[in-house]
């Protein structure tokens, strides 16, 4: 009873995939995942509005102005762009590894890669929406206390397509965890780098 | 790295994400401050961000989930649990920072666009408490994924089938 639980047996053959079944449910799940993150990133990305608003008033002639809101007047929402363009990237990687990467394993380690990967994606992602989310409602409600007004009832397109964006967003993200938890349990089952009990003599 | 090697690394991280989410939760918890703005005498409350409280929320059940999990035995089928917890935890927690930095961000620096003023200049006080707790969250945030590296890797070398 040589080897300690896990650890990897250096002195044998290195652990090679004999059989791995191309898992169509992980790929599925990733598509619809890089859908979602993309349709998130455009339609926040062209969220642009234009009016003319009535800005003041002098006796009695109203002063009219025409004022844009686009997404980049909110760094919430840039970093809601940014972390949905970077999720997006990061599924579409790991479909092409998915389909055509078999070839480029060394030691095991892309199962590995792909599961680190994906949990730092699902990290990223969630802290778009977060930020995204609350600046979404201080649009929509205002602050009262902080003497913020709210912006969603001049722009009302603005704010609905944004909140689709937010929608498609948190359908990417759930499925993105749903990616993780099965990519991590894949290690497990496949045991690429003798993740593994020692073989009992 | 031996099994009591990686366990105690495990808790030691565990510790300190415990001590940071905690830390966060009592600072931002207890910020109110209240100032007199001309003629007006406001007062400002962590309670009245939405983004504020969510933050104090999820902190206080992260630490309260940190401790309860500090004494789950090694070697015991509640691991793989506790790593799609710790998980589900890590997301929590970046989600509620993030929200939180980003009002932060709007209280201190205004929106030229919407109109929107910052309010620190008129209570600095209540900002820098606030600003004390984000940072702690942040801390809580980095040293909960290196608590969910870590108890991904030991759980993964326990059972051979999921």
């Amino acid at each position: 009873m040589a080897h300690e639980n896990g650890m990897k047996p250096d002195d044998q053959v290195e652990p090679v995939l004999v059989s791995e079944p191309r898992e169509w449910l992980l790929l599925t799940l990733r598509v619809i995942a890089f859908l979602a993150t993309a349709s998130a990133t455009l339609v926040m990305a062209l969220n642009k509005e234009t009016k003319k608003l009535v800005v003041a008033t002098i006796g009695s002639t109203p002063i009219t102005a025409t004022l844009t809101a686009k997404f980049q007047h909110s760094p919430a929402f840039v970093f809601f762009v940014i972390a949905n363009a970077n999720a997006s990237f990061h599924n579409l990687l790991m479909i092409a590894v998915e389909l055509g990467g078999r070839k480029f394993d060394h030691k095991g380690l892309r199962l590995l890669f792909v599961a680190v990967l994906d949990m730092l994606t699902v990290v990223l992602a969630s802290s778009g929406d977060g930020a995204a989310t609350f600046m979404a409602d201080l649009g929509k409600r205002g602050n009262s206390h902080a003497r913020w007004n709210k912006i969603c009832d001049k722009f009302d397109h603005y704010c609905s397509q944004g909140g689709g964006a937010l929608i498609a967003s948190y359908v990417g993200l759930g499925l993105l965890t749903i990616i993780s938890i099965l990519s991590t349990m894949r290690l497990v089952r496949l045991k690429p780098l003798g993740y593994q009990r020692a073989p009992v003599p | 790295m031996e099994d009591f090697h990686k366990r105690i690394a495990g808790l030691v991280l565990r510790v300190l994400a415990l001590a940071a989410t905690l830390t966060a939760a009592i600072i931002m918890g207890t910020s109110k401050e209240s100032a007199n703005f001309y003629a007006l005498s406001f007062e400002v409350n962590y309670n009245d961000t939405p983004a504020f409280k969510y933050f104090v929320i999820v902190n206080a059940v992260v630490s309260v989930y940190s401790f309860l999990a500090l004494f789950v035995p090694s070697k015991s089928s509640f691991w793989r649990l506790i790593v799609a917890l710790d998980l589900l935890v890590t997301l929590m927690l970046t989600s509620c920072i993030s929200a939180a930095l980003a009002i932060a961000q709007v209280g201190k620096n205004g929106n030229s666009i919407t109109r929107w003023l910052p309010i620190c200049n008129q209570v600095p006080d209540y900002c820098d408490r606030v600003t004390i707790a984000l940072a702690a969250g942040f801390a809580a945030a980095i040293l909960y994924l290196m608590v969910l590296a870590a108890s991904a890797h030991a759980a993964l070398d326990e059972d051979d089938c999921c």
